[in-house]
């Protein structure tokens, strides 16, 4: 069985999931659904041969499905109408039609398993594929090119966390906005 | 037939962005949107072989054979950039969802439309 065949498979239960998780109106059946989503894009992760991808995947959707259910669990949440105005419904059911067409489209001369590595050989992949081992002596080229060839990208990244965690917490504070003189 | 499938996931994210009223729906959105994106860098970076079994993960087993190796592996550049990706991605959710939370302890809808109105 070819890998097209399997992705196939793979996106379209990622994307019933995706849709099930955007029309229904549970909002705790709607996290679920998205975790299918995330579960889905693991799987195809494995298949297409990207395991820290998959593990990360992984434990990342667990931990979004805890701040998710944290969010909806509330027991007097009111149903909320579902959609905007419905002019600007349909302007937007119009708008991601077109994409759909636009992609249908301008994805068919991109030819699936052809990376660029292939066609040229002096872009940096190639070079990490046949140096990592030997420059970084890691075994695995991904964790050799974000811990090394990299490793100002995993410290931006280390930032951009913590300024995240930052906000999260300043924003989910108790005790908010009371100064020494300020209002009571 | 791949690449349009991972698009029209996209797609989908940007509908429940643009088109519902809820605030957690629109973090549920913003979500789908970035494991497309993440999903269709990978599937740029796949090398395809006649077997499946032949494709291999860009870890080094052996010290030997690198021209089997160098042939064979999938592209590492954009996992190693996905897998930044990811965890900002979460950090960027988790800090969608506390307004959200706050959000809703302050006007107690997460109807945005309501929001509005009860501000005045």
């Amino acid at each position: 069985m070819g890998i097209e065949i399997i992705m196939t498979v793979i996106m379209g239960f990622t994307l019933l999931g995706a849709v099930i998780a955007v029309e229904i109106k549970n909002l705790l059946s709607a996290v679920i659904a998205l975790g299918t989503v995330g579960m889905g894009v693991s799987i195809a992760f494995l298949f297409l041969m990207a395991p820290d991808l998959a593990i990360v995947q992984i434990a990342v959707e667990a931990l979004l499905l805890i701040f998710l259910i944290r969010a909806t669990l509330k027991p007097d949440i009111r149903a909320t109408h579902a959609h905007i105005h419905p002019v600007g419904l349909g302007l937007v059911v119009l708008l991601c039609l077109g994409l759909i067409v636009f992609g249908f489209f301008a994805f068919q001369p991109l030819e699936f398993g052809k990376p660029v590595m292939a066609q040229r050989s002096e872009i940096p992949s190639s070079h990490y594929l046949r140096e990592g081992l030997r420059e970084t002596g890691a075994a695995n080229i991904v964790t050799a090119v974000i811990l090394d060839y990299r490793g100002y990208d995993t410290l931006g990244e280390a930032t951009v966390i913590f300024t995240a965690v930052i906000g999260a917490l300043t924003v989910l504070r108790a005790k908010a906005h009371r100064k020494k003189g300020g209002p009571k | 037939m791949v690449f349009p499938l991972c698009f029209a996931l996209f797609v989908v994210g940007l509908y429940c962005v643009l088109a519902k009223r809820n605030t957690v729906k629109i973090v549920i959105g913003l979500a789908v949107m970035e494991y497309a994106t993440n999903l269709f860098f990978i599937l740029l970076g796949y090398r395809k072989q006649p077997r499946l079994a032949d494709v291999q993960a860009p870890i080094r087993v052996s010290v030997a054979n690198l021209d089997d190796f160098f042939f064979k592996a999938v592209d590492p550049l954009p996992q190693a950039l996905v897998l930044t990706s990811i965890v900002i991605g979460v950090g960027v959710t988790a800090l969608a969802l506390a307004l959200c939370i706050r959000l809703y302890q302050r006007y107690g809808t997460f109807d945005i439309d309501e929001m509005r109105r009860l501000k005045g």
